[in-house]
């Protein structure tokens, strides 16, 4: 067998033999026919992954809009539960959608940046606590969040009092909480990253004349910058659906991000009515989230596997 | 102040340090102009902080913002500097919640210190002085503030037509420039204050126990929407017997249970309760008090049911799928494999109400194509199915990805391997990738555990926790441990914020002793260099 086999990424299940000698290989013909069974058993798979979705744009688009009347198969197509949705003054669709955009992007840039900044720091100096800093982050990263929802509640509450702007029912509060565990977050992601380009640049700049700063913004940072467009887009998906903090904070209406909305939508005796209009709002709300994921679904596997597989 | 300059952690000089060269001008002025907001910002924050009383915290933020000022207006301290923002924000914003969580896990769950509960008493309990002036009144909170929630403000006409404003802390003058009366004298208008209306006067609630104080023992309380009188509170404190006492009736009311009762248990006891601190009543209480117990330990189970249960599934689908998928001779993988990642790509909060109302008993979509009539949500096992039928299909494409980037880096070589020793597919499937295969993704199925043990939204959108038995209305079926907390804290008429951040704090116990087999597992911590 050859070496080459090594490198097929794709690489062969326990039946299939290796690329370079599979062309004449009896073991191929004797079983060609697998591959249909494959694609069968794909299609039941697709099914499955699927048929929620379709209900959701068929609910979407369905006339009469109620939960009883939505089906699988649409029968007819009609826009008046996007109409409604953004025709309502009790449900302010755009303004949620406004909310959860701009929360998301909040964080989202705030725990990249300042995760690019600790990550610079772990990376590139040698200083007193530098081990012990990084072990703390990982270890604080075991207590989740959301178990101190209790004392975030209780904090902000009194923040309200203090500075309204940052306090319960702001966007720009949620935003500051998400902040929280900016450094923590990303780090080692990023850090691993930033090992990977070469100090010698970096000594390079240096012995050109360049500040540490200097060489942080315009040359770590552009050097990076994939990494940081991925963990961006990981930390703003995240950010967009989060939903304990955002349902606690935000209890004003016009305050609520498109989650907290979509569920008071949900319950209580009218989500039979309202369906269409959720499903036209759940529709509108996934299709950015769903158009990033495909855009980094790469480097979100890569990120995903490259700590475990070594 | 030269201690503070020492807080942040002296580094170990790096060979930049001495000779770094200067900077550009616009960078110089940038920095100093940063740092000139902070310290503006941090100023407008202390005469706020100082207004409501938080002494503490603005010793905190004159520490913060020395620590600001010492590393970055010095060369010095370079890691500082890169690290500063994303410190302060860490231990304010996370590890100061967690300090509070524990705190409060040792607390009753109140919010107010008895100062303040005893003060509200006696401002609530203000009754007309006899031929005290009655004032014109107009409700406003300041501008810019939310109606609902900002804090309030009488704007008030004397008899004398003087134009007072008070709040909670005490009356002043209100200047006469910009303020529109009406001929009775009511304002109607006022620089710096929006003026509510009836209609949000009506939903402040707080407006009942709100009173302005004018000296001792007495304050100004509004009757109806636009008269407010001088009155007397008929409820004093005694400090040296603990006590209130109400002057009219001559009723003694003596502390118990952070709250005052009348002495000789007639009547009623106030409502208000304050903070006290209880040990380890809270943990005591869920360990053994007979309902909560029993309750805890069923979620508890379930708990770790649904954690477990929803691994193992997503993950011998996903691993079925990748294997299916896994062979070279088949076309389109890579559309097979874009939208069968479509269910983990959609926000949770979507899927969950998506499933919900295809979960409707009478015209969900599952009922309708199975021909079924299970009441998914309203049946405790039903509900259980309903929930992991859900994490599948949310949490398999994550499953499917991971497994397939963990069978793309099993070298050809092992299986060559096992196939000229003779083994067939199943063997080597069994023996040869699937050992490979956990060992690559053990750790992400801890994580992954870990993950689902606090999976709030799933539960909460789905079931709400529920459904819940007759015989006890505060556990529901299918509730985790964090959905109970979350209930414990957050609904109902006397939220226990005492006994939900105990909750939490057994639920990072747990989720931390389980997660220490996935470190130990996982080279990270030798890693650092």
């Amino acid at each position: 067998m050859s070496t080459e086999s090594t490198s097929v990424t794709d690489a062969p299940s326990a039946v299939s033999p290796p690329r370079s000698t599979s062309a004449k290989n009896p073991a191929r013909r004797r079983s060609g026919g697998s591959v249909w069974w494959r694609h069968g058993l794909g299609i039941v798979a697709l099914i499955w992954a699927l048929f929620p979705i379709l209900f959701l744009i068929s609910a979407a688009f369905n006339p009469a809009g109620t939960l009883n009347s939505a089906e699988l198969i649409p029968k007819s197509f009609s826009l008046t539960n996007f109409d409604t949705l953004f025709n309502d003054p009790a449900r302010p669709f755009t303004t949620w959608f406004k909310n959860s955009m701009l929360v998301a992007f909040i964080g989202a840039s705030g725990q990249v940046f300042i995760g690019a900044c600790a990550a610079y720091a772990f990376s590139r100096m040698r200083f007193k606590g530098r081990r012990a800093g990084l072990l703390s982050l990982l270890l604080l990263q075991m207590f989740p969040a959301v178990l101190t929802f209790v004392a975030l509640y209780l904090m902000f509450a009194k923040i309200s009092d203090i500075v309204p702007a940052f306090g319960l029912n702001t966007v720009l509060g949620l935003g500051l909480v998400y902040l929280g565990g900016a450094m923590g977050a990303n780090v080692w992601l990023l850090k691993g990253y930033f090992d990977t380009v070469p100090r010698e640049l970096d000594e390079a700049a240096k012995v050109d004349g360049a500040s540490h700063a200097r060489i942080f913004f315009t040359m770590i940072l552009r050097l990076t910058m994939p990494i940081l467009v991925t963990t961006f887009m990981i930390s703003f998906i995240g950010l967009f659906s989060e939903f304990l903090l955002a349902s606690i904070f935000l209890q004003d209406v016009n305050s609520q991000t498109v989650g907290v909305g979509l569920y008071s939508m949900s319950i209580g005796n009218e989500a039979n009515r309202l369906f269409g209009q959720f499903a036209a709002g759940a529709l509108l709300c996934s299709i950015p989230v769903v158009a990033i994921y495909l855009a980094v679904q790469k480097q979100i596997v890569g990120g995903l596997t490259t700590g475990s597989v070594k | 102040m030269s201690q503070a300059t020492k807080t942040p952690p002296a580094p170990v000089s790096s060979p930049a340090d001495h000779d770094s060269p200067k900077p550009p001008l616009w960078a110089v002025i940038v920095k100093w102009a940063a740092l000139a907001l902070v310290v503006i910002a941090a100023f407008y924050l202390a005469t706020r902080l100082a207004d409501e009383g938080y002494t503490l915290y603005i010793v905190i933020l004159a520490f913060v913002v020395m620590a600001v000022l010492a590393v970055y207006s010095t060369r010095r301290n370079i890691p500082m500097k890169y690290l500063l923002p994303g410190l302060i924000l860490l231990l304010g914003l996370q590890v100061w919640p967690i300090i509070m969580t524990v705190s409060t896990a040792f607390t009753n769950g109140q919010t107010i210190t008895k100062s303040e509960t005893i003060a509200a008493i006696e401002r609530n309990s203000v009754q007309e002085v006899q031929g005290s002036p009655r004032y014109n009144l107009s409700i406003a909170v300041k501008e810019g503030d939310d109606v609902a929630t900002g804090k309030l403000f009488f704007l008030l006409t004397g008899p004398d037509g003087a134009l007072k404003v008070g709040d909670e802390k005490g009356l002043s003058d209100l200047p006469a420039d910009g303020v529109v009366k009406t001929d009775s004298g009511k304002i109607t208008k006022a620089p710096g204050y929006t003026i509510l209306n009836a209609r949000q006067v009506n939903d402040r609630k707080d407006l009942a126990t709100f009173a302005v104080p004018t000296g001792d023992g007495t304050g100004i309380k509004a009757v109806g929407l636009s008269a407010a009188f001088e009155g007397r509170a008929t409820i004093t404190y005694d400090e040296a017997s603990d006590t209130l006492k109400n002057t009219v009736t001559g009723q003694v009311y003596v502390v118990k249970d952070a709250r005052f009762v009348p002495k000789d248990g007639q009547g009623q006891a106030f409502p208000q309760k304050w903070k006290e601190n209880v040990g380890f009543k809270n943990f005591q209480t869920i360990l053994t008090d007979a309902s909560i117990r029993a309750g805890f330990l069923k979620i508890f189970s379930w708990n770790l049911a649904f954690a477990a249960l929803s691994v193992i599934t997503t993950f011998i689908l996903g691993m079925l799928l990748a294997l299916l998928f896994n062979d070279e001779r088949l076309k389109g993988k890579g559309f097979y494999r874009a939208l069968l990642v479509l269910p983990y790509a959609i926000p949770t909060f979507v899927t969950s109400l998506l499933w919900k109302s295809m979960f409707n008993q009478d015209y969900g979509l599952i009922n309708s194509l199975t021909h079924l009539d299970v009441d998914w949500l309203g049946n405790a096992w039903a509900a259980k199915a309903a929930i992991l039928i859900t994490n599948l299909w949310l949490g398999f494409p994550y499953m499917f990805l991971i497994t397939t980037g963990a069978l793309q880096s099993i070298p050809s070589d092992v299986r060559e391997a096992a196939k000229i020793d003779g083994a067939g597919p199943a063997r080597t499937l069994r023996s040869i990738i699937m050992p490979l295969l956990l060992v690559a993704v053990g750790p992400l199925l801890i994580a992954s555990f870990a993950f689902n043990f606090n999976n709030f939204s799933l539960i909460y959108l789905l079931t709400g926790g529920g459904p819940f038995d007759s015989s006890n209305t505060s556990i529901g079926n299918t509730d985790l441990l964090i959905t109970y907390a979350f209930r414990l804290a957050f609904s109902g008429t006397s939220p226990n914020y005492g006994l939900a951040a105990a909750v939490s704090i057994l639920i990072f116990f747990i989720v931390a002793i389980m997660s220490y087999a996935g470190f130990r597992r996982t080279a990270a911590l030798e890693e650092v260099n």
